[in-house]
Formats: C-alpha cells, structure tokens, sequence
C-alpha cells in the first residue's frame, strides 16, 4: 500500500507541472456557460437548431447572392457515430432546401489536418463554392486555411473552432463546461455528501473533453462527493467494462458514474449487472441504447447532450448568409438541452441503431429514420 | 532428417511453459497482493473470462509464429465479427447459430486469402496481412456506415457473458472459461496430436530444409494462417459477448496476440514456441494490464509501463533463446 501511495505520489508530481501549462479550468467560462443553459434561446419555438442563444447578430448583406447557389463543406471526418448523425442530418437539411441550392459539395479530410488544408485550398480556387462551411479537424492547424478562405468567400465554422474572427459566424452548442455542469449538478443532487463517483473519460487531452470533466469535477467537489476514480475507456466497450468491474472489485461502494460521452454507458451498466449490484446513478449521453436501457430498467440517470442538430444549423446559416439575413454571431450559440426523465419517452425510439445520437433534430427531415440506419 | 528437430522442440516447450507461467504468477501474486479477493475462484474465473478473446487469440497467432510469419489481420476479424453479427443478427435469437457459421466462413476466407498470398506469391506476411488488416477494416467500416448498427441478441452474448452461479468447489463458472478450455485443447492436438506441429516448427525453422525433406510447405503455411482467422472469429464472438457492439472492438488486439507470444517463449521469425507460450503468454499480458489498472496510475504511465515490461520479456526471451544456441 505504501509503496502505491508513493509511486502514486512521484508520478502526480511528475506530471503537475504539464497539467498547469493546459488550463482547462476557466472559471469565466464556466460561468458564462452556466447562466447560458439558463437562458432563454431566440428564435422558432420547438426549432432549436434554428434557436440561438444572446443577442449578437451580424450582417451579411454583402454576401447576397441571387438565384442557385452552391455550398461547400469541408468535413474533419467521419470516424465516430457522432458524426455519422451529424453528416446524414447535414445531407437531409440541404435537400430541404432544393429549389435553392445546386449542388453541394462535401470533402472528407479523414481526420487528417493536412488534407483538410488542402481540401480549403481546392474548394476556395476551384471557384464553384458560393459558401464554404468547416468542420475543423483541429483549432490551431486549420486557422491559416480558414483565413485565406475568408478572403474569397463567406465562410461558415462550426463545432470545433479556429483561432480567427474572420469567419460569418462560429456555430457551437453552449459547450464542454455546459455538459459537465449538467451531468454534475443532476449527479450531486442525488448523492449524499461523502459518496462515491467514478468517473469515465475517453481521452485526456481534448479540450471539449477535458473541460467536461472539469466542470464535473468542480461541482463534485463542492457537494463534498469523492471521485473514486477518472479513467479513460478509449470509447471501448470492453475496456469501459473491464475498468468498471476493476473498481467493483476493488470492494468500495461506487454509488455513480459520471462519463464525459455516453457511448460506453450501457457497457459500464452491464459491470454492475454482471456482479449482481444494483444500478448506480449514472450520466450518460443521448444515444439510444443508453435511453433503451434507462426507460427498462428505471435507472436513475441524465442524458446531457452535444447535439448533432447543430450539423443542419450550418446549412440553414450559409443559406442565410447569400440569402444575405442577419445571422446570429460572431458567435452562434445553439441550445444543449439534456435528455431528463420527464422527456425520456419522447426520445426513445425502437427503430433507430443503438448509437444513433437521438437529439439531432432529424425527425422531420427527409429520409428519416432509414438515412440514420433506422428501420422503417 | 526430420528426427533432428524433435529433441529441441521438445525441449523449447518444455523451457516455454516455465517462462510463461513464472511470469504470469509473479504478476499475478503481485495482484493478489495489492487486492487479497483477486485470490478468491470468482474473480479468477471473471479474470479469465476478461483474457479469454486475447489467450484464444494468441492461441491462434502461435500458430502464424511457429511458421515464420505474423497475422496482423486477426484484430481487423475480430472488428467485423462483431459488426457483422449485430447486423446480420439484428436482434433476431434465431439467427444467431446461421449467423455464427456464416462468421467462421467469413474468417476462413480471410484466412485462406493471406495463406495463398504468402505461400505462393511469396509476399512476406507482415506485408500480406498488413494489407488484409486494412481491407477488412475498411470493409467493416463501410458495411456499418462508422457506427454500430443493429443488435445482439442474448443467446448470442451470453457465449462472452453468461455466468454459472452455484458451481461446485469454484463457485462460479463463465461459459467463456469452457470456451477457452475448449478451444486450447484443440489448438494443443493441431500442434501436438498431429504430425502438423512438427511441420509447422519445420517450416519456421528453416523452410529451405523442410521443403527439401518433403514437408509441404505451403499447405502448412495456409494452414496456419486459417487457425489463426477461425482464432479471430471465435475471439470476436466473445468480445461481442462481453461486451456488446463497438466499431473498434479488436483495435490493437494483433499485436496484444503476437506480444503475449513471445512473453511465453516463443520465437518470431518460428522454429520454436508451444500452445502453452500462448496461454500462459496471454494470462501474464492480461494480468499486467489488470495490475496497471489495480495500481491506480495515470494512463500515460501505465502505457509506459507496459512498454517497458514488454520490451523486457521479448529481451529476456530472446537472450534465453541465444543462451541456448
């Protein structure tokens, strides 16, 4: 024990130093994004992918463009289910819109920096693109191609962001902090002081990641509720289930999980289950088999969101923006509602796949749900 | 000619089975130490059944080892096992037998694919399955659109999940633990009941020589790579089992197979190695990961950690193995 204790030690100190070059803790933006869940969204009611959250608005009258027009889309990728939804909601949104728009164009970057520069590039001097939307791969790598594109035409980011104002406008939900204060304060209400949380991660080191957790964690320690344990699952199934059972087995009572995505929450569950231990308070996210499993076992639980529906406001702002509307921005800040058990029943939906993310806004739109992988 | 070779390997197996399992019971008293309940029968058969795809896997990598060659692919297999049976099965109970034939046929094929491309076009298998990992990934990345679809239904995970409760003497008994015990003792008689596995260290050995002495080297070769596909499968299936659906199921698992290989003694590049470096291989891997998980250490460390304990088995299996030459 002691020598754990010790080596535990030197290794936290080793690394100390790392953690403060990062900060991931801001406690401005906390706040800030504490009073935005709060806040009251502008615009069509039951529509929160058209909502936005403050005031700011731009103009864009100098982008008007009469007649057909053509839209660009520079996507980082498509490597998680989160982004699969997102992409289907995008194509359905744009054939909404048909009478409108010619063509649009989407370029798959693969999760790879340098070939989204190079996909700006082409789509910018290709000359075809009457609005160019990005998905940036990562902030800092593609800020240089954002701006050169700002120059030739208007240009739409949303998501993760770039280090520039130039953009129309930056689409993003309330963010990172948001979902960590959602999942947190649901989780401390129903814990008493001194209880034990465990939390789950996928990685260390992103910063919408990190700034989940850190918001959590805030909130954990103010209630007084321990944080057992913060391990990172990789988004693996078996291992997210594995960890779990370590902790099982360690013999101390875990009475939540909190976990900073939902798409291992019913594999954590499962440990439980395979142990013959009641369920523990849990945080999830809004992916189906994650809901499936809430409303049949009557779990005590919260389904904060990222939601993908922000994926359809892009279209509708660059349509927007050659329509030449104001739009919300420099900043367009979408509503992150959470799935509560009150609404449950609304979000579940046997047809769809089980990581379909169920917030995306995409019941009405063309195609659905056989676009998403669901049955008829 | 071919007498030569039998008193080494005998010999090779026998030092194999001591090296593997002294590591796998050092690090597994050390977790015994740190956590006293690691030594009651549930949690060893629980241990089990969490190694279980990666000792059935190794199992099936040795195989590849004992040739010559590695099978990067067998990760990849596991990937579209898993995506392969929610989709076909999509819930349905009974589909899941249909279906489960129809994986083992899917992974034969693979198999069959890197065995001829090795054995005739002479592609070194690095290369060969390097290629196939790649092509079956993608292939399960398209066929479920990046993200799982479907479902598994429970008699399809209980193979991977189901626990017998109320067992004699050890309490609890986990289906994957049968499975495992199944699928060793086969792989034990393909390498020591039949004249294959002497074959096999023939060709690992030295394959210029084995051909000479009438041993058919290709035959063995694609064998070889077909146990290690049909290890694949079986190991996916559990993983899918345990588990549920992900879309990177096997992530990483080949080289966890090939790792646990020469952990427990057996030789890259072939000519030496028997089941038990597999097994008790795979246990020591697994035991280290639970031990790194036990200890509570930041992950970054942990994956050093477990570079560094790696780094230091295939050293000292190495040293050894040039001790004895």
């Amino acid at each position: 024990m002691k020598l754990r204790t010790i080596l535990a030690a030197s290794v936290a100190l080793s690394f100390a130093g790392q953690a403060l070059a990062q900060d991931f803790n801001d406690p401005a933006e906390f706040k800030k994004q504490r009073e935005q869940l709060s806040m009251k969204p502008q615009g069509p009611e039951g529509q929160p992918w058209a909502q936005h959250l403050g005031d700011g608005m731009v103009d864009t009258a100098k982008y008007k463009k009469d007649g057909q027009v053509t839209i660009c889309f520079s996507n980082a990728g498509v490597f998680n289910p989160w982004r699969v939804v997102g992409l289907n909601n995008l194509n359905a949104e744009a054939e909404l819109h048909k009478d409108r728009l010619k063509e649009l164009i989407v370029v798959d970057a693969e999760g790879k920096d340098d070939k989204q520069i190079s996909d700006i590039e082409a789509l910018v001097s290709g000359g075809k693109c009457d609005a160019l939307i990005v998905s940036p791969n990562t902030t800092a790598a593609l800020t240089p191609a954002v701006e050169a594109a700002c120059g030739k035409l208007p240009v739409i980011v949303f998501d993760r962001g770039v280090n520039t104002q130039c953009p129309v406008t930056y689409i993003h939900p309330v963010g990172g902090y948001g979902f960590g204060i959602t999942s947190g304060e649901f989780i401390a209400s129903k814990l008493q002081k001194g209880a034990n949380v465990l939390a789950l991660r996928i990685m260390p080191g992103v910063d919408v990641l990190e700034t989940r957790y850190s918001a959590a964690k805030n909130i954990f320690d103010e209630a007084g509720i321990k944080v057992v344990g913060s391990e990172f699952t990789g988004s693996d199934r078996a291992k997210t289930k594995s960890i779990v059972e370590d902790y099982i087995n360690r013999g101390e009572k875990i009475d939540a999980v909190w976990m900073d995505a939902g798409d291992t929450a019913t594999a954590a569950l499962e440990a439980f289950e395979d142990a013959g231990l009641p369920y523990p308070v849990i945080s999830g996210e809004d992916q189906q088999d994650f809901l499936r499993k809430w409303q049949s076992e009557k779990l005590t639980a919260i389904g904060p969101s990222y939601p993908t529906y922000q994926w359809r406001t892009a279209i509708i702002a660059a349509l927007d923006v050659l329509d030449g509307k104001q739009v919300p921005g420099p900043e367009w800040v979408l509503p992150q509602p959470a799935i509560t058990e009150d609404v449950l029943a609304k979000y579940v939906d046997e047809r769809m796949p089980p990581l379909h993310y169920s917030l995306c806004g995409c019941q009405e739109l063309p195609g659905y749900p056989e676009r998403w992988g669901g049955k008829k | 000619m071919t007498t030569v070779p039998l008193p080494s390997s005998r010999r090779a197996a026998g030092i194999a089975l001591n090296a593997g399992l002294v590591i796998f019971v050092v690090l597994y008293a050390a977790i015994a130490l740190l956590q006293p309940n690691y030594l009651e029968p549930g949690l060893f058969m629980n241990f089990l059944r969490r190694a279980a795809p990666l000792l059935i896997l190794a199992c099936g990598q040795l195989y590849v080892i004992l040739t010559g060659g590695f099978d990067l692919s067998m990760g990849a297999v596991a990937t579209l096992v898993v995506l392969a049976a929610s989709i076909l099965i999509n819930g349905d109970p009974d589909a899941t037998w249909a279906v489960i034939g129809t994986l083992y046929v899917m992974g034969i094929a693979v198999g069959l694919v890197n065995g001829l491309v090795v054995a005739f076009l002479k592609v070194p298998s690095i290369i060969t399955t390097l290629g196939t990992m790649l092509l079956v990934n993608g292939l399960a990345l398209a066929w479920s659109g990046g993200a799982a679809r479907g479902d598994l239904p429970d008699n399809f995970r209980n193979l991977g999940r189901l626990v017998w409760r109320g067992v004699p003497v050890i309490g609890t008994l986990p289906l994957a633990v049968v499975v495992i015990a199944g699928f060793v003792a086969l792989a034990w008689w393909g390498l020591n009941g039949t004249v294959y596995g002497k074959r096999a260290l023939a060709v690992g050995d030295n394959p210029r020589a084995a051909e000479l002495a009438g041993t058919p080297v290709a035959v063995t070769r694609i064998l070889a790579f077909v146990v290690s596909a049909v290890s694949a499968v079986t190991a996916g299936i559990l993983l899918g089992g345990f588990s549920g659906v992900s879309v990177n199921a096997g992530e990483g698992l080949e080289l966890q197979a090939i790792a646990a290989c020469v952990i427990g003694g057996a030789q890259l590049l072939g000519g030496r190695g028997s089941i038990w470096s597999a097994v008790f291989g795979a246990l020591s891997l697994f035991a280290l990961f639970t031990l790194l998980n036990i200890l509570g250490l930041p992950q970054a460390l942990r994956d050093s950690i477990q570079g560094l304990i790696l780094i230091a088995a295939v050293g000292a299996s190495m040293w050894r193995s040039r001790k004895r030459n």
